[in-house]
């Protein structure tokens, strides 16, 4: 796993993707998971809300304690990835295998209001897999004491290759 | 007298007959049709049957076009083209998407800008909308598609879990059983799915409508033993 540190900043990304997630805000921004990130060493959280309604309190960390910030959208996602050290994360698809691939440590938490929730099922999958860690907004705190990063599991990304050679084949197109 | 009575007969006997036993036939045609088309769904093409094949692809929001893109990626595009991309009305990002990756491919061979196209669909139903409203808007979604589907022809059609691919695929199967088109459907079901279908693929999978049909978990294959287990595209 990667560890995006420079300078001694250690950051904590949440991103809730396109939609709202107000359940997760509120549950980083709270006292004891905010304790515990500090505790571990973190020295930021930055937060992408997205439509949510809920504005967590901003804190410039200078009386050393955790760093909070937070903005509702950007085009690259990515690159706060890139600089994090911790991820915690909506269970979009999209979010999670874009994380993985990056190599950093990641949480999801499963939003329960989703109607269809079958976005759990991704995320439980890949904890069996110890690709990640898998949380509900009121366990984020419980799954952060008892995390430890070194036992995750790289993920390697798979490819479209079967399927375009079962597709090929199908269409009688000779193998390459 | 006889004669004019007869014929009386005659006529009666049309005008009662013609009509429901037309129907009959059209009726049986139409089901041998059906289960022909049912029966060549899923039996391979010969060796060679054709250097290119009109694509079209119809992409879904987020997580579905990446993985839409990580197979076309690897997909030799000279064997899929001209490609139509089609996406929500209501989806732009997606469109966005395939145009940027589209773009990467000219670089590496001469993509003529007239075999691509990037067409939005309407939704028959947004997430939220009320069903009252919905009965019209379904009304226009399917017109739409018809259009769409005239319009293109597609000879293989690839999906990936959106519930814009239903309409679609169902009139693919309609052009098949009509003789307008021959065309192939190929689903992947989202790698979201672990244990159960989604709607769309459920669909396709029960009415073998899919061509083929995979599937990004062993689980799953499991559970639907027509489906190729091939990894995840992601």
């Amino acid at each position: 796993m990667e560890d995006g540190e420079n300078d001694g900043k250690r950051l904590v990304f949440v991103t809730v993707g396109t939609t709202s997630f107000d359940a997760l805000v509120k549950a980083v921004v709270s006292e004891n998971v905010k304790e515990e990130l500090h505790k571990r060493g973190y020295t930021h959280l930055l937060i992408q809300m997205g439509r949510g309604i809920y504005s967590p309190p901003k804190c410039d960390g200078a009386d050393g304690s955790l760093a909070v910030d937070y903005f509702t959208f950007s085009s690259s996602i990515a690159d706060y990835i890139r600089s994090a050290s911790l991820v915690i994360s909506h269970a979009g698809s999209g979010s999670i295998f874009e994380t993985l691939k990056l190599g950093k440590p990641l949480i999801v938490v499963v939003n329960e209001d989703l109607m269809d929730n079958h976005q759990c099922e991704l995320a439980e999958e890949l904890e069996e897999r110890k690709h990640l860690y898998c949380a509900r907004p009121h366990t984020l705190h419980q799954t952060l004491t008892k995390m430890e990063l070194e036992s995750l599991v790289r993920y390697t990304p798979g490819d479209g290759t079967p399927v375009a050679r079962i597709i090929d084949r199908f269409l009688g197109f000779p193998d390459d | 007298m006889e004669e004019h009575h007869h014929c009386c007969i005659y006529s009666k006997m049309l005008s009662k007959c013609t009509f429901p036993s037309l129907l009959i036939i059209f009726s049986i045609f139409l089901m041998v049709r059906v289960l022909y088309v049912l029966y060549r769904c899923g039996k391979p093409f010969p060796k060679g049957a054709s250097p290119s094949f009109s694509t079209l692809i119809v992409l879904g929001s987020g997580g579905h076009t990446a993985e839409m893109l990580s197979l076309l990626s690897v997909l030799r595009m000279d064997r899929y083209t001209p490609r139509f991309y089609i996406a929500a009305a209501t989806d732009t990002m997606s469109l966005h998407k395939a145009r940027s990756f589209e773009d990467s491919l000219v670089d590496k061979s001469a993509v003529k800008e007239a075999s691509l196209q990037y067409t939005q669909i309407y939704r028959s139903r947004e997430v939220g909308q009320s069903y009252v409203t919905s009965v019209w808007t379904t009304i226009v979604a399917i017109v739409h598609a018809l259009w769409l589907m005239i319009r293109i022809r597609p000879q293989v059609i690839l999906c990936n879990g959106p519930g814009t691919c239903i309409p679609l695929c169902v009139i693919a199967f309609l052009f098949k059983v009509l003789g307008i088109r021959w065309s192939s459907i190929f689903y992947v079901e989202s790698v979201a799915r672990v244990k159960r279908l989604s709607l769309s693929g459920l669909l396709l999978y029960k009415l073998r409508m899919a061509d083929q049909f995979f599937v990004q978990w062993p689980q799953l294959q499991k559970n639907y033993p027509r489906a190729h287990y091939v990894g995840c595209l992601m």
